[in-house]
């Protein structure tokens, strides 16, 4: 084994904990979210509220139910987090069981069952997500416009309750497909994409989010604004989000310029669905995403070009969910062949001798 | 030379289920496995499988070489099985139709060769049909609670066409427990067998831990009344 001596003192103390991660996760979402509850008014602020909750009562009995300490782990923030992080991937107007559902589902199935946080393979947001568009992909792809809070047409309070628990009709009026899901309806009809683009929404209107959709993954601005500060904050860096990112743009935009007619511009790729959200959130999740830079380079490359190969030849209008829990199972295989060099040797493992280094590169 | 038939009950229904402790034949266990009526059609074409071979194997134990002794158990249970297949197909028709991909596949059926191997080909025929009898309804049983509980969660309904399997009395088993349930797709799929597979599994070792502990308070309150 190796010879080196153990360091000695002093140490610097990272003041890093697992819910200073968390919290600072959270404050990066509060912008988009509360422009998603807004936008979406009452049933959303009720499926909000639902999803957390339903996502920490099971964090807690399945702690309890593991024979571990509940205090440390229920406040850790991890739970309120995955939650928060699958609320955001619903449709506003839901009802209440889709929430109860996704959110068991997520700290249950996704992460306890694999011995709790830091032990799961895939991320348990999109575990959840996957798995209630699979089961009920009616409720699931029912996306409502935006009536912002206080508008005339918007459900009151209790209207809004009532929606949730699924008693209230949702009129028809006021549902709408997602851009993707109408792209991709229109171009299964035959229509070419620079007429079906005349009838969305701008580019502008793309951007800050004033469009139909899932509760917070709408608005590209603020959760990149989001996503800036949590670079900033060192979180997470900067390799997963741009190689994801820019892979799905590349390769968009290859197939615009060759067919303009069948494939969809690239920025309205980056600008719509979860790309924003899925890239600097989702995709980053420190549990399951590869060690090494050079990991977490491939990883989200792989992302990027999953998430468009989805969404332009499959059935589903989004890939994101898919296409991170593709990777996510790569995971492993990543860590184990893209190992960061160990000081002082090379890749291999074979320490590098004095004099010979011009040889071995 | 006696046997232990209450030890060969045990271990077929319990200690060594053929799925809860061997973990064979998972492949039509999680196919078919979508109804309770579906398991409980499987398991008993598996049981029938299971019992006839360990008969035959266990009658021509003493002819047969161990160079040759795989293919030879499979030829015998392949037969068998068509013969169970043409059974089904004959009076069982709606089920069959159902069924009907995963009843040849019966052959390929780890569970039917491990038991060859392992008991008939080494044991009398009396006790072989037991363990065959026994395996058989622990698989069954399995078969029916997954079935079970995946129907209830996934379509909410129990038993559906439960009728098909055993004629029409049968039709008052089939209950609609979730009056206008618009059905969970996921736990009807693979995935969900597995899914409900797992805490299936995790239930039995949780039963299995208070059986032990039960049993070691019992065995030290014993030690202390000997002692006093």
């Amino acid at each position: 084994m190796s010879d080196a001596q153990p360091f000695s003192a002093p140490y610097i103390h990272a003041p890093t904990s697992v819910t200073r991660t968390m919290s600072l996760v959270m404050i990066a979402l509060v912008p988009a979210t509360l422009f998603g509850l807004y936008q979406y008014g009452w049933p959303a602020i009720f499926l909000f509220i639902i999803t957390l909750t339903t996502a920490v009562v099971a964090e807690g009995i399945s702690l309890r139910i593991a024979g571990k300490p509940i205090r440390p782990f229920l406040f850790d923030g991890s739970a309120l987090l995955t939650g928060w992080l699958l609320a955001l991937t619903l449709p506003p107007w839901a009802p209440w069981w889709i929430a109860v559902v996704g959110a068991l589902l997520a700290i249950i199935v996704g992460k306890q069952i694999f011995g709790g946080l830091g032990q799961n393979l895939f991320n348990p947001a999109m575990v959840a997500r996957v798995a209630l568009l699979i089961s009920f992909p009616l409720e699931m792809t029912l996306f409502t416009s935006p009536l912002p809070l206080g508008s005339a047409s918007a459900p009151g309070m209790i209207e809004g309750l009532l929606i949730t628990l699924g008693l209230g009709t949702t009129p028809d009026a006021i549902t709408s497909a997602t851009i993707l899901g109408h792209f991709q309806t229109e171009l299964g009809r035959g229509v070419s994409v620079d007429q079906i683009a005349t009838t969305t929404d701008s580019i502008w209107q793309l951007s800050w989010g004033s469009i139909s959709g899932s509760m917070g993954e709408t608005s590209a601005l603020l959760l990149l604004a989001g996503g800036l500060f949590l670079l900033w904050q060192r979180i997470i860096t900067w390799h997963i989000p741009l190689a994801m990112l820019s892979t799905l743009f590349l390769s968009a935009a290859l197939f615009h310029w060759l067919d303009p007619t069948h494939y969809i511009s690239p920025l309205t790729h980056l600008l719509s669905g979860a790309a924003i959200l899925g890239a600097f959130f989702i995709a980053t999740d420190l549990v399951t995403s590869p060690v090494s830079i050079r990991g977490q380079i491939v990883f989200g490359i792989g992302c990027g070009l999953l998430t468009f190969i989805i969404r332009t030849w499959a059935s589903y209008p989004e890939g994101v969910a898919f296409a991170v829990m593709l990777m996510n199972s790569l995971t492993p295989l990543l860590d184990h062949y893209l190992k960061p060099r160990v000081y002082g040797r090379d890749r291999k493992g074979v320490p590098i001798q004095y004099g010979e280094q011009e040889e071995n590169r | 030379m006696s046997h232990d038939y209450r030890r060969i009950a045990k271990d077929g229904l319990w200690d060594n289920n053929i799925i809860f402790a061997q973990a064979l034949g998972l492949c039509p266990l999680l196919a078919v496995t979508g109804t309770a009526s579906n398991g409980l059609g499987m398991g008993l074409a598996s049981m029938v499988v299971l019992i006839a071979s360990g008969m035959i194997i266990s009658l021509v134990r003493g002819v047969i070489t161990p160079q040759v002794r795989i293919p030879v158990f499979v030829l015998i249970i392949a037969v068998l099985v068509t013969l169970v297949d043409m059974v089904m197909n004959a009076w069982v028709h709606d089920l069959h139709k159902i069924l009907g991909l995963f009843i040849p596949l019966i052959v390929t059926n780890c569970a039917i060769l491990g038991r060859a191997e392992s008991f008939a080909s080494r044991n009398p025929i009396l006790p072989s049909l037991f363990d065959g009898l026994m395996m058989g309804i622990g698989f069954t049983l399995v078969m029916v609670v997954l079935g079970g509980a995946r129907e209830i969660l996934g379509s909410g309904t129990l038993f559906a066409n439960a009728s098909l399997l055993l004629g029409s009395w049968a039709s008052i088993l089939e209950l609609e427990l979730i009056p206008d349930y618009k059905g969970f797709l996921l736990i009807i799929l693979p995935p969900g067998g597995f899914l409900v597979l797992g805490f299936i599994l995790a239930g039995k070792r949780l039963i299995d831990r208070k059986l032990a502990a039960i049993a070691a308070e019992r065995a030290e309150q014993e030690l202390a009344l000997t002692q006093n």
